[in-house]
């Protein structure tokens, strides 16, 4: 059993080759390699217009690549290449093994239906059945995402910034994905409840066991949630390595002037 | 001149032919919307625009016609209708569900069984049951496309958190032949059990909307529920009050400005059947008088 487990993690959840995109002349993204394991985070930096979110898109399936693959060890340990799934399992893939955790709640969430509702919402798309259940599963991810469950039949329009993000997380991992991507997911929150949000984060991270890719600007982000760290400018990625080497002791001169543009606490 | 030359039942035949293409495709693949071009008619949308195009499509001169207007045979809707199509088709109208071979309907389904040789023809408003949960049409599609009905299940269970049961009474969600979910239009929750392995063929037309769906004859329709909280058609806790039925669907009537009411059958062919098999209600005019009959 320990030997499964431990071949399980030795397999990359997720693969990249070569990916590029292009829009006409201008290259959002070109050649990008790297590998995901189970339980790895795996942070995405750059500045604005480096290509942090299309690759994102790129590796989520939602926007087709230019040149080179992503391919993905499903449930079931075959690795499949994206780009050959069909639209009914690249879909499923995404309500039931994957996450997106958007930085504008509004985009991840149903802010017109309950909070209940949108969390049992996967649930239901898997099958489930049972009132009584699908409600217990989403009052027992909320309390897990500090919601007060007397909320629970709330819709997320009368909830504040911080608890709308961390709906829209439980509402993802309701399924037990075991890859989440998230986009700035602290954008636009102030810094407390971000701080209150990145732990949340964090535990649920080590406690799930969970791969995540998360794209942000914002280095402290970085640094606190991920294991992994590549840097982006111009579309390719210019720094790779283990988040401490690489904010601790940059190579690049541009890892280097962004390590040194955070202001210091 | 002066007379207006109408095609039979007011289309021209080219136009019927591609309703009918339609109401093919529609009957081959049960629940799923087919896009058709709809015409305009010579009444607002909203009155059945759908309903009457589907129906002109589809009679012929041997037909009878039906038309009910929330289960009544004598709103201006029916009587409208009804004579337009005496007037375009020159067919045979009545108001006997048994008689009707062909039966345009707004919001119910008969009381009276229906048989093989008739075709229900709905008016439908909305076509689309996830409209008001995903506003794009395109994704819409493709949810029925691939069959992910999740979120209708979210509309339930959002009636369950707000009222303790599910509350949606009308338009309630059905699925059809296992596959297709379908609006079943406007008709109360009691009528779905209706619309399962009816032997009668229905067709859906929604004229603004520009969709026809079916229910071939003998189909399963099931209403959509949970396991704890399972489908129930909802009707008033009362007899009729001028036939007595126990079973029927009932409109409630305001009598006074001090809270008087009554309830009626909806279904006014149903109920005057009945008082005239000598059922009475507690407020039905004793005796009942035959329509033919004198005034005494």
């Amino acid at each position: 059993m320990v030997d499964q487990d431990m071949l399980e993690n030795d397999q990359p959840l997720l693969i990249a080759e070569s990916l590029s995109k292009s829009y006409g002349r201008i290259t959002a993204c070109r050649d990008v390699s790297f590998a995901l394991y189970p339980g790895e985070v795996l942070a995405i930096v750059g500045e604005s217009g480096s290509g942090k979110s299309t690759l994102l898109q790129l590796l989520s399936g939602q926007l087709a690549a230019s040149g080179g693959q992503v391919s993905y060890r499903m449930r079931d340990s075959v690795t499949r290449d994206l780009a050959t799934l069909g639209e009914a399992e690249r879909r499923f893939l995404f309500r039931t093994d994957w996450g997106f955790v958007h930085q504008d709640p509004a985009q991840g969430l149903r802010m017109a239906v309950s909070a209940g509702a949108n969390v049992g919402e996967r649930l239901m798309a898997v099958g489930w059945n049972h009132y009584g259940r699908i409600r217990d599963t989403a009052s027992d991810w909320l309390t897990r995402v500090e919601i007060d469950i007397a909320r629970i039949d709330d819709a997320p329009r009368t909830y504040s910034g911080g608890m709308r993000q961390r709906l829209q997380i439980a509402r993802n991992l309701v399924t037990e994905p075991r890859l989440v991507f998230m986009d700035e997911p602290t954008g636009g929150l102030d810094v407390s409840v971000q701080a209150r949000l990145l732990d949340l984060v964090r535990n649920l991270v080590a406690e799930l066991h969970l791969a995540v890719i998360i794209v942000t600007h914002d280095l402290a982000v970085a640094r606190l949630l991920s294991h992994r760290v590549m840097v982006m400018k111009g579309g390719r990625v210019i720094e790779t390595g283990l988040t401490d080497q690489v904010l601790d002791d940059p190579r690049e001169p541009y890892t280097q002037l962004l390590v040194s543009s955070i202001l210091p606490a | 001149m002066n007379a207006p030359a109408y095609n039979f039942a007011y289309l021209d035949e080219q136009t019927k032919r591609m309703i009918r293409r339609a109401i093919l495709k529609a009957i081959a693949i049960p629940g799923y919307q087919v896009p058709f071009a709809s015409r305009e008619m010579p009444m607002p949308y909203g009155w059945g625009t759908g309903g009457v195009q589907v129906t002109a499509a589809i009679l012929g001169p041997q037909d009878v016609l039906k038309v009910i207007d929330q289960g009544s045979d004598d709103t201006t809707n029916a009587i409208s209708i009804r004579k337009f199509f005496a007037k375009t088709a020159g067919v045979a109208t009545t108001t006997a569900t048994i008689d009707a071979t062909v039966i345009q309907t707004r919001h119910r389904i008969p009381e009276t069984a229906l048989h093989a040789n008739q075709v229900l023809v709905y008016q439908v408003p909305i076509p689309e049951p996830l409209r008001f949960l995903e506003p794009r049409e395109t994704e819409t599609r493709r949810m029925h496309a691939l069959a992910e009905y999740g979120l209708m299940h979210v509309k339930l269970y959002e009636d369950i958190a707000r009222f303790g049961h599910i509350a949606t009474a009308y338009a309630y969600p059905v699925k059809v032949n296992a596959r297709y979910v379908m609006d079943p239009s406007p008709t109360p929750k009691f009528d779905n059990p209706k619309m399962d392995n009816c032997p009668a063929l229905q067709l859906f037309g929604a004229g603004r909307e520009k969709r026809i769906y079916a229910i071939p004859p003998y189909t399963q329709v099931v209403s959509l529920d949970f396991e704890d909280h399972p489908f129930e058609p909802y009707r008033f806790n009362a007899p009729c009050a001028l036939c007595a039925a126990e079973n029927s669907y009932l409109d409630e009537i305001v009598t006074d400005d001090k809270g008087g009411r009554m309830f009626v059958c909806s279904d006014t062919d149903y109920c005057e059947g009945r008082q005239a098999a000598g059922h009475h209600g507690s407020l039905s005019a004793a005796p009942y008088k035959d329509k033919a009959g004198s005034h005494g």
